[in-house]
């Protein structure tokens, strides 16, 4: 996993709720064995006509929004399947944070074990960003370390991670390999259930 | 005495291999099931990293989501046969346990887990699915993950966990007549929304779920995801351990006895306190069809689809708009005058015996509306079977159901089973998601008893009044 500090990029609004991961990635691209390349499929239905032309009314597919990295939806994102798919081709299409008033629970983990950064914000200040980034080029810095997401214009406001979380993502740790460091209690543990 | 405890807090307790101060807990895991689509990257980085499966007797396997339901030797798409294939490879190279295609035990994940006697009260268990919730029916703490936690489980057998919250879904007397537990589950989500139970373990309590039968509490508890709980239990009790008793991994003789005792002592005691409470009147509750995009917007059946003037908030009015939209329909029109074409009967929500019987009552002697297709399939293969030994499958196919395969088919549609872009279809599934059963399929959630009245009507119809003499059998 890639290491988070800090993080500067445009914004991409998606102003939905409830954005369940069938739409973050149809399940019709499901079926690979890889990790990688899920980028192109990335809210498929909303973004391709049935032949596969990019679909004019959806924002994503909008010049102005080329390069985004930060990615601001409504309430309850990523919500039903567990598939880590869908952080998967959010981060292969090149996004590094989200922020949403709230995540699913599965989807939260999913992402974090993956090192993109999901920000909580209350709906005030996502529904701002989201405005200011329908009106305008909108660019954030995100600082992990210090936990403040900043605009160029004098925004600024700080948000709550998890210290777990946090160290998980600055280091890129192995998850599996940290837990192995307590490969002893496990096998106490086993060895009691016997 | 001690501290009164909930269910959830005893199975926690029990399970905590090493706490420190601000890192979640790491919790054992007794129970891992794996399926072929969020396996093959957990698989291959345990390869890449040199790592072996830890507990591969705590491991089972299965073929669900991507097999075909009509010739299952044939796949025809080569990424899904690739994926079939690799699960194979991967469960033969780590010697973990499959039910691979062909194999009696084959059948949906969650389904297999129970008829196995897999499943059992206390345990964790976890699965790389989100409705692994359904596990909870017996008193089990299970949850979804995502494939990095499929690789961590299947190299540690742990899992890096925050205690949970516990959320107290009493439902209150009795449900009437006709009415079921999916029912139940779709009126919850409707009257609560589909985020109440975000952070929350669920655990289902009042007279109306004791009442229900070990099948149903799994209709119920599958659902809990819809209302955004990782988990959703119910406390065990002699119709638990009765359900389990006997079946193959189950616990037997002398050890069956022992086990009990543990079980007994599970169920959430008096005086024990949670994080949240709601209440519902079961008597209050139709049977319920979702009208929309997520499976909160649901209605009971004398309803009329809303309007977007009925909406608070800008943001709810245009996602009324959407669903609506979406969904072909209009505002105020009654949810009973909407035609389907087609109907679905199966998934881990309602593919069980008792789920395929109480449709096959209604079906019994009657025919399916010409302008519907209609497709029933089996949770699993013993199912199929057992359903075969009843006549199950002559009163569907009589009707003019199709009589399928076991595996997930419709429910997401990742095999051949999907519906055309702009038809309706009556599920039993769980979710009404755009697209989740095709590219602008639109999906309307119901109980088996009402997609099987549906299919014979070629509409909606309050299946109370529908065929009553045979609701009481
Ligand atoms: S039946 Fe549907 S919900 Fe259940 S495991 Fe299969 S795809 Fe998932």
């Amino acid at each position: 996993m890639e290491p988070i500090r800090k993080h500067e990029g445009l914004v991409y609004p998606l102003n939905r709720a409830n954005i369940d991961t069938d739409q973050i990635i149809p399940k019709q691209f499901l079926k690979r064995i890889e990790r990688q390349g899920f980028g192109q499929f990335l809210f498929y239905n909303w973004r391709f006509e049935d032949d596969g032309t990019p679909r004019e009314n959806f924002s994503l597919n909008d010049k102005k929004y080329e390069g985004a990295s930060i990615l601001v939806a409504g309430e309850n994102f990523g919500c039903g399947s567990s598939r880590e798919h869908a952080p998967w081709a959010i981060q292969d299409f090149g996004f590094k944070v989200i922020i949403a008033p709230s995540y699913a629970d599965i989807f939260y983990n999913n992402c974090l074990k993956n090192g993109i950064l999901a920000i909580i914000q209350p709906e005030e200040v996502t529904e701002k960003l989201i405005e200011k980034a329908e009106a305008e080029n909108y660019t954030l810095t995100v600082n992990l370390e210090n936990q403040t997401i900043k605009d160029s214009t004098g925004f600024e406001v700080s948000f709550d991670v998890p210290e777990y979380h946090k160290e998980m993502l600055l280091n890129g740790w192995d998850e599996i390999a940290v837990t192995l460091t307590h490969e002893d209690k496990i096998s106490q543990y086993e060895a009691a259930q016997n | 005495m001690s501290q009164p405890k909930t269910i959830v807090e005893k199975i926690w307790d029990q399970h905590v291999v090493h706490q420190e101060e601000g890192k979640p807990d790491l919790l054992y895991i007794d129970l891992h099931l794996v399926h072929e689509v969020t396996s093959p990257q957990a698989f291959e980085g345990l390869r890449m990293n040199n790592r072996k499966v830890r507990q591969p007797e705590k491991t089972f396997a299965t073929m669900d989501h991507n097999v075909p339901t009509l010739d299952r030797y044939f796949i025809k798409d080569p990424v899904s046969k690739k994926q079939i294939d690799t699960l194979k490879a991967n469960c033969e190279e780590f010697n973990v346990p499959l039910a691979d295609i062909g194999h009696p035990d084959q059948g949906i994940v969650h389904v297999i887990g129970p008829e196995l006697g897999l499943t059992q009260p206390g345990k964790t268990i976890v699965c790389g699915d989100s409705h692994t919730s359904t596990h909870g029916a017996f008193g089990a703490l299970a949850f979804g993950i995502g494939t990095s936690e499929v690789e961590h489980v299947l190299a540690t057998q742990t899992l890096w966990q925050n205690k949970p919250k516990t959320l107290n879904v009493k439902v209150n007397g009795d449900l009437g007549v006709g009415v079921t537990a999916k029912d139940l589950i779709l009126a919850i989500i409707a009257k609560f929304g589909v985020r109440f139970g975000t952070g929350y373990v669920i655990e289902y309590t009042g007279e109306a779920i004791r009442n229900l039968t070990v099948e149903e509490r799994m209709t119920v508890c599958n659902m809990s995801i819809e209302a955004g709980a990782r988990a959703g239990l119910i406390s065990p009790d002699e119709k638990t351990f009765e359900y389990i008793k006997g079946r193959r991994h189950a616990p037997a003789g002398e050890d069956f006895d022992i086990a009990l005792e543990k079980w007994k002592a599970l169920a959430t005691d008096e005086g024990a306190t949670y994080d949240a409470t709601v209440e519902i009147e079961a008597a209050e509750v139709e049977p319920q069809v979702t009208w929309g995009i997520n499976p909160g917007m649901g209605l009971p059946i004398s309803a009329n689809v809303p309007s977007p003037n009925t909406a608070k908030t800008a943001v709810e009015r245009e996602e009324i708009e959407r669903a609506l939209e979406y969904m072909g329909l209009e505002a105020d029109q009654p949810i009973s005058s909407v035609k389907i074409d087609h109907v679905f009967i199966g998934s881990c929500t309602n593919s069980r015996l008792s789920d395929l019987r109480r449709a096959a009552n209604i079906v019994r002697g009657k025919k399916v509306n010409p302008s519907v297709t209609a497709l029933v399939v089996p949770g699993s293969q013993t199912i199929k079977l057992r359903a075969e030994e009843e006549g199950l499958d002559t009163i569907f196919k009589e009707a003019g159901f199709q009589w399928r395969e076991a595996g997930c088919s419709m429910c997401l549609a990742m095999n051949d089973d999907i519906i055309p872009s702009g038809e309706r279809c009556a599920s039993t599934s769980n979710r009404n998601f755009e697209g989740r059963q095709g590219n602008g399929a639109r999906t309307h959630l119901v109980s088996p008893e009402m997609a099987a009245a549906a299919a014979i009507e070629g509409q909606f119809v309050d299946v109370r009044k529908y065929s009553a003499p045979t609701l009481s059998s």
